[in-house]
């Protein structure tokens, strides 16, 4: 049988991210639930977070930050023949998100589906992206981390009220001639069922439930060999490495991570402070704040790495653009 | 080979100051970790963890919550290591 035509790589060529404009600060949850400033600031770093309002959903959100970064591309709504939504909290399960997301941003009758990896969906979703490129399945591909969490949040539980927040950011992956300017480094992922119980939401009326330490213990001793071989995979010593952006779970986390990379020179992502955990949205979102501010140089090395409920995670190696 | 209680505290005071900046000289058997240490249950993973690797023993997580001073560890380390 005929096959696709592959190309010789993928990139990204822009980002994009959105956050909610409500602003809600640690002082504000210390009225709802017994915690305060300190303590929250302490063990998670977080300072404030945006939340949605009641009648922003995730699709709006998505197409937010979708827009800004075909607007960034420079590519028409017509060159996009792939949306990717990676999201764990769509509004309703049918219709999926993505296929309404692409007919708001104007792109005609692309392939389009959601996917939950939960914290670890933007790695997952660009893997996905860059193989499709790849394979010539899909010339470009607009990916997109959208979570609405505060919906699936019990605004009673001071352990996860104070973590978890809204918002989205997203990327245009592209094809390239030539393999040196690949942009998009080879996937390392994996998942650990037997976790699941960690991190969950147990029913359709629930909200999430989550074991704090033994995601911390979970995630400082599993992930730094998985960010290591991602380096590996891609050809790049992680003291090569100009940023460092993980999922934004926890700044304690981020830190722990950190350090065990050897990646000194890297700039560690600490987007938490004032986003909150976003789930899918934290990797492309700090990323997009990280290029506007310009603190990294274009094409310089960045390991993404995300994780999270499933228990599932996903790193690899990207050029920014 | 079986450790010391003086080469355990002092591993594990090489871990405190890596883990919580805790200079290593405050390290000593009746120091409460919470109270006298500043150290919060994040930290007390991440020593867990560290002392995994250094001493080759498991903290399990509940375990590890009835750890409350630098000598209940030693001691845990110690037994622990030599049932091995």
């Amino acid at each position: 049988m005929r096959q696709t035509e592959g190309t010789a790589g993928a990139r990204i060529l822009a980002f994009g991210g959105y956050q909610p404009a409500r602003v809600v600060t640690n002082d504000e949850l210390a009225t709802m639930v017994e915690t305060n400033d300190e303590w929250i600031r302490s063990r998670v770093g977080i300072a404030s977070r945006r939340i949605a309002g009641p009648d922003e959903t995730v699709a709006d959100m998505a197409v937010n930050a979708g827009g800004k970064a075909l607007a960034a591309s420079g590519l028409s709504p017509e060159d996009i023949d792939l949306v990717i939504v990676a999201t764990c909290t769509p509004e309703v399960q049918i219709p999926n998100t993505a296929a309404t997301v692409a007919r708001r941003l104007g792109i005609n009758a692309p392939g389009a589906y959601d996917m939950n990896a939960a914290c670890a969906g933007f790695c997952y979703a660009l893997a996905n992206a860059s193989d499709a490129v790849r394979t010539g399945t899909a010339r470009n591909v607009l990916v997109i981390g959208a979570e609405k969490l505060s919906q699936w949040i019990d605004w009673t539980d001071r352990s996860t009220c104070i973590i978890f927040a809204d918002g989205a950011g997203a990327v245009v992956v592209s094809p390239v001639t030539d393999p040196d300017e690949a942009g998009i480094g080879p996937v390392v992922w994996g998942s650990a069922g037997d976790m699941a119980d960690k991190i969950y939401i147990p029913d359709r009326n629930g909200f999430i439930i989550q074991e704090g330490q033994a995601v911390f213990r979970w995630a400082t001793t599993a992930l730094h060999p998985v960010a290591k071989k991602a380096c590996e995979q891609a050809g790049v010593d992680p003291t090569e490495l100009a940023a460092f952006v993980p999922h934004q779970a926890n700044l304690r986390i981020v830190e722990a991570i950190a350090r065990k990379i050897g990646a000194p020179q890297a700039l560690v992502a600490d987007d938490i402070v004032t986003a909150g955990n976003t789930s899918s949205a934290s990797i492309p979102l700090a990323l997009a704040r990280m290029l506007e501010r310009g603190e990294i140089p274009s094409g310089a090395p960045v390991l993404v790495l995300g994780f999270g409920a499933g228990i599932c995670y996903a790193g690899q190696v990207i050029k920014v653009p | 080979m079986a450790m010391s209680d003086q080469e355990i505290q002092t591993g594990l005071a090489e871990i405190i100051d890596e883990v919580a900046g805790v200079p290593a000289d405050q390290v000593t058997p009746e120091k409460t970790f919470v109270d006298d240490l500043d150290i919060d249950s994040l930290s007390m993973v991440e020593i867990a963890v560290a002392a995994q690797d250094k001493f080759g023993v498991e903290i399990p997580d509940d375990q590890l919550k009835d750890l409350k001073t630098v000598q209940d560890v030693i001691d845990y380390v110690r037994r622990t290591s030599a049932s091995a």
